[in-house]
């Protein structure tokens, strides 16, 4: 594999360089800027394939051209009457072959990274003493928001997937309502949250989101789920292994120990809230609404609005607004101004950081 | 009928064009039909890409962006595309293999009408403002989640058109199987009748799934079934496997005519012979045969698992290589040749290297591991436009221009020609080629809108830009059309000079029995054959001239189809309104009525004298 | 084409229903429209099998428990036997023996109505068990094909019905011997798909 690796950089540094020229997009979902294993297999297969192609294209185009440019009428004279060729063995053999062996070129590391990216069979291994080997997130996609179960850890959380560095995390993927796409770009491809069965892959994340321009990467939705299918994102922190341990064991503690900045808030939220949204870490999957235990430390109201009290309010007050077509229903006019500055002010507060 | 009937009343004009089983009028009805929904198709690409000029842009609403894009979708492939592709093989086919009709004139009338009122059903939603909105694919749960009617006038309507299709592309092949002039073996037909053999073939075998699909859906969401609906233990993956097993092959349908079209417009304008004639039918067939074994490459990230994955990969491939094999067979017939640009053949040089783009970068999805990143981004869009517009679109007009006086008897105007191609070439590489990037770069597909701040701004803007360049190069086209059609030069056999087939050796446009004498071929290019060992005419007849049977018009074909349109209401109101039953059944006992009609009347046509053919050819000069 | 043209078992030709041009056009053209049945009937039957005994949770309904081969198995004799006489009836259109053909013909017509009434009452007495239409995805695939099946034959009853009524006073011309002719293929071929139901629906469902 490695030799052919060797040769195969040769072709892809054209590729490279067209590819730099027009720029790379922005680390934090740039899939040509792959920030782990799986994606980077990925963009190597990209710098292969499109290696392949550009010489085809080059190829084509030369013979286009000179065509174009020998055999002109205009030079040739209006009565000249070319030689009536039927055809060429040879040259048809030639360009029958050739691209047999490009697509063979591709095809190898193409079935070998396919079941490379497919290999989930480490998924469910324990160690002796029966605790998992493995990080596991149960991944449910829902109109138009994300949960996110970690199940052999007990807890639970929405819109922000937490996750460990430079291991390899197992996703179980469905949907709940409709068909939906699990995709973090910058990370690897992605694969469908089905409605009736349950999908699987791994991720590798090797970059410390810590280091982006928002601190996260940003995931995306990339299967057409209704109106708000463009606003279904969702946003991932990596962080070194030690201090995942840690936000885990602060969310399992979520439960008792919570911040509260703002006890009105809290009062009106177990009023009018609650019936949709938890408030602690500790669960499973399977809420009305996203899990805001981890409120604060997040980067987006919604998943795309700016985090801040403000747009958290207009978000309350007109969801449907917003995100067509989501579960919330409006809030506008059931609470007052002074009501939903205190839930704003004490979801801000909300964090296990 | 006859062609000296000229002075007729608007009403009798009126009657003729409904009732027409002329594959030539039939043809134009097609082209007509398609450019009217290519328009509208066009209109709808607009408004998307005015939404996304910049980002956070409301100028349309999240729900109205779904209507949009599916819409868009819908349109240009059932009802623009392939109806235009149509009206090509209709007007043009039979004239190729020397044919006086096509072998079924009434069911050909049915197919169109049936296209017909297919398209207006599905687009009327527009006026109940309940628009289908799950994407042309209405992949199932979202297409049973859909609220309203929007959905229902989709499955009704595809229903209905893909019954045209469906009888279209049998009436095809029985032409071309029955009915080829004296010599015409398989291997001189001309590449746009074989590529139009294989397209029917495909329609044969590629809509009845769609068709079963369709009923499933209709079932599910209008009757009570459970196909799709995992509650109840249905699964939505069929109907993903379904709409690919039907939708792959017709990507393949739509592009092989337009290569055929490309290889005609490369052999006239070239002087020259195609260039390995055998093995560009032998790609044809074999891209037509592989079109059915790749239907998965679009479901890599639904988790089919490893295995699956890697054989659609590794099948899908192998496509690349007969389609490499035309596309340096195209080049190599241009080698040695003698070129003249006209329009068409502007047409043809742009198509090379863009569909070779839109090509490359199918096999990179090909490879699936690199598809999970790829696959519902603008990677894919931008890929699809570069084969369906850089291939099927651009041949569309390049035939349009080219055989503009064979349908109408009058040249489209060349200047004008050129200055549509480059504004939709130039216009149409500036909104695609960017597209890759935004794919790249993570912007997922058939969004309504993106936020600021992700580096995709400019791009986008770009793209719009581009998109109503092309816009401006279908005006130019139209007002071509329009002002050629008002001064009505009439031209020749052969105003393109070098016609190398039958059709340019008879009157543009040809008479309404085609051929005085049913002609002999003597090898491929038979005209150009003829007229190298100096038969001015290009044709040789077959057999004297003698009496030549007609089939007789019909209006029953457009009632049988409005019958399925009332009907197709009567299906979508049955449960919300009283009246909705008794139309379904009225509809259909319509079209069932209309049918036995037809069976009852044993209509079998009528005779063209001798005498009044011999009088048309003295009139026109003794010229065929 | 000359309807009134009278032939004798001598001058009819020896295969009637492609003698013209136009016939011959039926020919191939009921041919691939088989063809594309082919792959209808297939998507159905491929549909039908993803799907066979899924149901809502708690779902009490099996192919084991609910076909009766008996009943089944008498449709499967009845709809054989129908293409057997279809086949005398072809027999007698190559011979230009009209009226022999009708009565075949009708036989064929009868047997086909007897396999459709009772297809009728199976699907009524799976309807009386609760087995309906929207009960499952399993019953929705069950009475799409078997239903799409029933729904041919129907058809091709009312098609021969006209045929029969239609010539019964004009005899046989080469215009309607490729009528005649096409309606036997379409018939053939049902009781082909059917054959295929027999074994992948009810054997393979009761057995299997």
């Amino acid at each position: 594999m490695m030799k052919g690796l060797k040769k195969w950089r040769l072709f892809s540094l054209l590729a490279v360089l067209t590819v730099f020229l027009a720029g790379c997009g922005q680390e934090e979902l740039s899939t040509l800027l792959p920030a782990g294993q799986v994606g980077r297999d990925q963009f190597n297969l990209l710098l292969l394939s499109s290696g392949i192609m550009l010489l085809v294209i080059i190829v084509v185009v030369a013979i286009f051209l000179v065509a174009l440019v020998r055999f002109r009428r205009s030079k040739l004279g209006e009565d000249h009457i070319p030689e009536q060729v039927e055809g060429s063995h040879k040259l048809e053999l030639v360009w029958t072959i050739i691209p047999i062996l490009l697509i063979l070129l591709l095809a190898v590391p193409t079935v070998y990274y396919t079941y490379k990216l497919g290999d989930v069979s480490a998924m469910g291994a324990v160690d002796e003493d029966g605790n998992a080997e493995n990080l596991v997130v149960d991944v449910t996609a829902k109109l138009y928001w994300w949960e996110f179960e970690y199940p052999d850890l007990g807890i639970v959380t929405a819109q922000e997937l937490v996750v460990p560095m430079d291991e390899k995390v197992y996703f179980n993927l469905i949907a709940a309502d409709v068909k939906h796409s699990f995709w973090i770009p910058a990370v690897g491809g992605k694969l469908d949250t089905n409605v009736e069965n349950v999908n699987k892959f791994y991720l590798v994340f090797e970059k410390d989101s810590k280091d982006l321009k928002d601190g996260v990467f940003y995931g995306k939705c990339a299967e057409l789920c209704g109106p708000s299918h463009a606003l279904m994102d969702f946003k991932v922190k990596t962080m070194p292994r030690a201090e995942f341990d840690r936000w885990v064991t602060a969310m399992q503690a979520s439960a008792d120990n919570q911040v509260v900045a703002n006890p009105e808030g809290q009062a009106l939220f177990q009023q009018s809230c609650i019936g949709c949204h938890a408030v602690s870490g500790v669960g499973e999957s399977g809420a009305q609404g996203p899990n805001l235990a981890t409120f604060g430390d997040r980067n987006r109201v919604a998943g795309f609005m700016d985090h801040t009290k403000e747009d958290l309010i207009e978000w309350i007050k007109y969801p449907q607004e917003y995100k067509p077509g989501n579960k919330m229903p409006d809030f506008d006019g059931k609470l007052s101004d002074k009501e939903l500055d205190a839930i704003a002010e004490y979801l801000m507060g909300l964090s296990v950081e | 009928m006859s062609s000296v009937a000229q002075k007729k009343g608007f009403g009798a004009t009126l009657w003729d064009w409904l009732t027409t089983v002329d594959h030539k009028k039939i043809g134009i009805l097609y082209f007509l039909g398609g450019g009217f929904f290519f328009v509208l198709g066009g209109i709808e690409a607009m408004l998307i890409r005015w939404q996304l000029h910049i980002p956070n842009n409301d100028f349309v609403s999240a729900g109205l962006f779904n209507d949009l894009i599916t819409m868009h979708g819908t349109t240009m492939i059932f009802l623009a595309a392939m109806p235009i592709l149509f009206g090509f093989m209709n007007a043009i086919m039979p004239l190729q293999i020397g044919a006086r009709d096509v072998a079924f004139p009434f069911i050909n009338s049915l197919g169109f009408w049936m296209f017909f009122f297919g398209g207006l059903f599905l687009n009327i939603s527009w006026l109940f403002g309940e628009v289908p909105d799950a994407g042309w694919t209405s992949y199932a749960s979202l297409s049973l989640a859909s609220e309203g009617h929007g959905v229902d006038f989709y499955a009704i309507g595809l229903q209905i058109a893909g019954g045209g299709t469906l009888m279209a592309g049998i009436n095809f092949l029985v032409t071309i199987i029955n009915m080829r002039a004296p010599g015409m073996t398989y291997m001189r037909m001309p590449l746009f009748t074989w590529t139009t053999f294989v397209a029917s073939a495909m329609i044969l075998f590629a809509f009845p799934p769609l068709t079963v699909g369709l009923f499933f859906l209709t079932f599910d969401r209008m009757f009570g079934g459970n196909f799709f609906n995992h509650e109840m233990g249905g699964n939505t993956i069929i109907w993903e496997h379904i709409f690919w097993i039907f939708g792959h092959p017709e990507v393949y349908i739509l592009i092989l005519p337009a290569f055929g079209i490309f290889s005609e417009i490369f052999s006239i304008f070239s002087r020259k012979r195609l260039f390995g004639y055998p093995s560009m039918v032998f790609a044809t067939v074999l891209i037509g045969f592989l079109g059915f074994m790749v239907w998965a490459h679009h479901m890599f990230t639904v988790g089919l698992g490893p295995t699956a994955n890697a054989i659609f990969a590794v099948a899908t491939m192998a496509i690349a290589v007969p389609t490499g094999v035309k596309i340096f067979n195209w080049l190599l017939t241009m080698w040695g040749g003698s070129i003249v640009v006209t329009t068409p053949m502007l047409y043809a040089l742009g198509f090379i290297p863009s569909f070779v783009m839109g090509g490359v970068t199918g096999i990179m999805q090909g490879a699936a591991p690199l598809d999970y990143q790829l696959h519902d981004t603008y990677f894919i869009v931008a890929h699809f436009h570069y084969v369906i517009v850089g291939g099927v679109v651009l041949a569309i007009l390049a035939a349009t221009h080219l055989y503009w006086p064979k349908m109408f008897g009058t040249m489209l105007n060349e200047t004008l020609g050129k200055v549509t191609f480059w504004f939709f070439f130039i216009g149409f590489h500036m909104t695609f080629l960017i597209q890759h990037w935004l794919g790249f770069w993570g912007m997922p597909r058939r969004v309504w809108t993106y936020m600021d701040g992700q580096g995709w701004n400019l791009a986008n803007l770009i793209s719009t830009v581009g998109a109503f360049l092309m816009a401006i190069g279908v005006i130019v086209l139209v007002y071509n059309a329009i002002v050629t059609s008002i001064k009505n030069v009439k031209v020749a056999n052969d105003p393109w000079g070098d016609g190398r087939t039958l059709e340019w050796a008879i009157e543009s446009p040809p008479i309404y029995y085609n051929f005085s004498a049913t002609p002999l071929v003597r090898g491929l290019d038979s005209v150009w054959i003829e007229k190298m060992e100096g038969n001015e005419s290009g044709l040789t007849p077959a057999e004297p001239i003698k009496d030549i049977h007609m089939p007789n018009g019909s209006i029953i074909p457009l009632l049988m189809s409005f019958g399925l349109f009332i009907a197709g209401f009567g299906a979508m109101f049955r449960t919300e309104e009283s009246w909705g039953l008794p139309l379904l059944i009225f509809g259909l006992l319509w079209t069932f009525v209309s049918m036995a009609a037809r069976s009852l009347q044993d209509d079998t046509g009528y005779y063209i004298k001798k005498e009044e053919i011999l009088r048309d050819l003295k009139r026109k000069g003794g010229q065929n | 084409m000359d309807l009134n043209k009278k032939f004798t078992p001598e001058t009819w030709p020896e295969h009637p229903e492609r003698a013209t041009l136009e016939a011959k056009n039926k020919f191939v053209g009921f041919w691939l429209f088989l063809g594309g049945e082919t792959i209808l009937f297939a998507t159905l039957f491929a549909t039908y099998v993803a799907l066979k005994n899924s149901g809502p949770s708690g779902f009490g309904f099996s192919t084991q428990g609910l076909y009766e081969l008996p009943l089944v198995f008498v449709m499967t004799m009845l709809l054989l036997t129908s293409s057997l006489t279809s086949v005398f009836a072809m027999y007698h259109l190559r011979n230009y023996n009209f009226k022999k053909m009708q009565l075949w013909l009708a036989v064929t017509a009868f047997l086909g109505l007897g396999f459709l009434m009772l297809e009728v009452y199976e699907f009524s007495h799976y309807v009386g068990l609760g087995f309906t239409f929207g009960n499952s995805a399993f019953s929705s695939a069950f009475y799409t094909l078997v239903g799409t099946h029933g729904f041919h034959v129907a058809v091709g009853l009312v098609w021969i019905t006209l045929l029969i009524f239609r010539n019964a006073k004009r005899g046989l011309n080469l215009y309607n011997a490729t009528k005649y002719y096409t309606f036997s293929l379409y018939w053939h071929f049902i009781d082909v798909v059917w054959v295929f139901i027999f074994t992948v629906v009810y054997l393979m469902g009761v057995v299997g």
